[in-house]
């Protein structure tokens, strides 16, 4: 798009050259999707797991019981729902925050910066499971670290709190979250400060620009196309993140932070009602998929009003 | 940044060292704990253990069959890179060189794949499988083909838009050279673009192989005793009774290794290829 590309007579080629990418994306994301969509109109009980075309149709009737805020499905949907949007915008917002923070305060080189970056992406390179179940470690009530320095230490706290189950589990999981996922804010927003030429510093610099200035006119401006993408990423991530969830607090997770991958998974595999199941992924589909346009149409405007 | 004030580099020492701490506290308590013996991690927290010991290391082996894991994950984690990266670099680089009818779609239509809950697919993909193995006999459900082949799509969006930006990098130049010399359009690709694009392959492999060794949604429900891999055996430290902290961190820090030492040796690229794929 941006060179000319050379045109070929041999048609077939790309095709030839795309064809095993298309076959497993049709046969991984796009057949499923499909078939998800179809199985959210059946009723889709254990009876019919077997052979799953022979399930009688059900209409809406899943959507209905889904989106019925009156009955305990649809307010236990609504709550999660609820749940993850909140856990969400604090652990973006977070991660975002220390990542820009971080980034903006490695920029400038000093002795063991590498190994300081180095660190810093540690919990990136961390296979989740793994540091996921150390969290769970250190938040046990009696032999976990975070109480031991709370109440025997600090003194900060009365009674020894729970932190894997009720209304605490929530706190627990943002930790968990923002600390797994700043250091992805931090790599890609490093990455976007080496873009930025030291000519431009220098210039602020000479016209009597302090570090705030400095920051705030230049580092933080042209940080907006990384940041543009980098939101949305995160928000994908965060909003269907299931890993973190799932190795917490095991199957079930605590109402006050039961996230919604992790609420229709419970859904269809604990009761095997797969088609209620479907009828939530799909609203949820479309809820990322109306968020996700209207987020992109909105900094997309703004950013060609801007030049 | 140019001439900061005192102030700035003590309030940069100050919040660096408080995230260093943020990030570091974990490490270390899967370290330590890792070194303890079972007593110490059964009571009140401490940072030192009562006597070093390297029995959790030794345990952990018996305890769960961790090597059955491990080899089941580096089967699969192993084989769904090295398939995630041949496909990518086909379909990458007929991006980059070939205009055709439909190329629009295609990177929209996968690049969006990624934006898709992974429990959208998982119900289907159950379904699917179960059903492809009761018609066939193809058994994907519970196999680890299956598992390898779900994985691979995991990271195949990405890697293919970031070999896209690292083969749109390359001089096009050199492939008319080639073609001059009579080499074919796979020629080419093989003895010209692939070579100058290493490092955006090297970036886009370690993200391949840390997407499959960390996933655990797929695996809980696609696996079963033989193929289950370290993200779900992990859990099995835990009985009815009492969890063996020392062992799970023991075993948490072993099977960390082969991720954490791939990434910190090849960081370079990563970061190298997100500023040439993603950042541009």
């Amino acid at each position: 798009m941006k060179q000319p590309r050379r045109s070929t007579g041999r048609t077939a080629l790309p095709y030839l050259l795309l064809l095993p990418a298309l076959a497993v994306e049709l046969l991984i994301h796009l057949v499923p999707m499909v078939t998800g969509i179809v199985m959210s109109f059946k009723q889709l009980t254990q009876f019919y797991i077997r052979d799953w075309s022979t399930a009688p149709w059900s209409g809406l009737a899943n959507y209905r019981m889904a989106v019925d805020f009156h009955a305990p499905v649809g307010q236990a949907l609504l709550n999660s729902f609820w749940v993850t949007c909140t856990f969400t915008l604090l652990s973006v917002g977070l991660s975002w925050l220390i990542g820009t923070t971080a980034a903006i305060m490695t920029q400038d080189t000093f002795r063991g910066r590498g190994l300081l970056r180095a660190a810093f992406l540690l919990p990136y390179a961390l296979p989740v499971f793994a540091a996921v179940i150390t969290w769970s470690f250190m938040f046990q009530r009696d032999t976990g670290l975070v109480n031991h320095v709370l109440h025997d230490q600090l003194h900060l706290v009365k009674d020894k709190p729970f932190w894997l189950i009720g209304d605490n589990s929530f706190w627990a999981l943002l930790t968990v979250s923002v600390w797994k996922s700043w250091p992805f804010a931090f790599l890609t927003l490093t990455a976007g400060l080496q873009n930025i030429p030291r000519e431009l510093y220098e210039a602020a610099a000479i016209d009597g620009a302090g570090i705030r200035q400095q920051i705030r006119r230049i580092t933080l401006p042209s940080l907006r196309p990384v940041n543009q993408v980098l939101l949305l990423v995160l928000f994908l991530w965060t909003f269907n993140d299931f890993n973190t969830p799932f190795v917490l607090f095991g199957k079930a997770a605590p109402k006050a932070a039961d996230l919604i991958s992790i609420h229709i998974y419970q859904s269809s595999f604990v009761t095997w009602n797969f088609g209620a199941g479907s009828a939530m992924s799909v609203l949820l589909l479309l809820f990322l998929l109306l968020v996700t346009s209207v987020y992109l149409f909105a900094t997309t405007r703004r950013r060609g009003a801007d030049d | 940044m140019i001439n900061p004030p005192a102030s700035f580099r003590w309030l940069r020492r100050a919040v660096l060292l408080l995230l260093l701490v943020f990030t570091l506290t974990p490490v270390a308590v899967m370290l330590s704990s890792s070194l303890k013996p079972l007593q110490d991690v059964q009571g009140p927290w401490r940072w030192v253990p009562s006597h070093l010991t390297l029995r959790p290391y030794v345990d952990i082996w018996s305890t769960v069959p961790l090597a059955r894991y491990f080899t089941n994950s580096l089967i699969v984690a192993g084989s769904a890179t090295a398939l995630s990266v041949l496909i990518a670099i086909l379909a990458g680089y007929a991006v980059s060189r070939y205009r055709f009818r439909g190329r629009r779609l295609f990177t929209v239509t996968v690049l969006s794949t990624q934006m898709f809950p992974g429990i959208l697919f998982l119900l289907p993909l159950f379904l699917i499988f179960v059903n492809i193995g009761n018609s066939t006999g193809v058994a994907l459900y519970g196999s680890r083909g299956g598992l390898i082949l779900t994985y691979l799509t995991f990271s195949l969006p990405f890697s293919i838009w970031m070999l896209v930006g690292y083969f749109d990098s390359i001089p096009r130049d050199l492939d008319e050279a080639a073609a001059v010399d009579g080499c074919g359009p796979v020629r080419t690709l093989l003895r010209i673009v692939v070579p100058a694009a290493i490092p955006g392959i090297v970036a886009v492999a370690v993200y391949a192989f840390m997407t499959a060794w960390g996933e655990v949604l797929f695996a809980s429900v696609m696996t079963n005793d033989e193929t289950r891999t370290l993200a779900v055996g992990l859990q099995g430290y835990a009985t009815q009774t009492d969890v063996y902290w020392n062992q799970v961190m023991a075993a948490s820090l072993v099977v960390s290794i082969p991720v954490v030492a791939g990434f910190l040796l090849l960081q370079r690229y990563l970061v190298a290829g997100l500023t040439a794929g993603a950042v541009k």
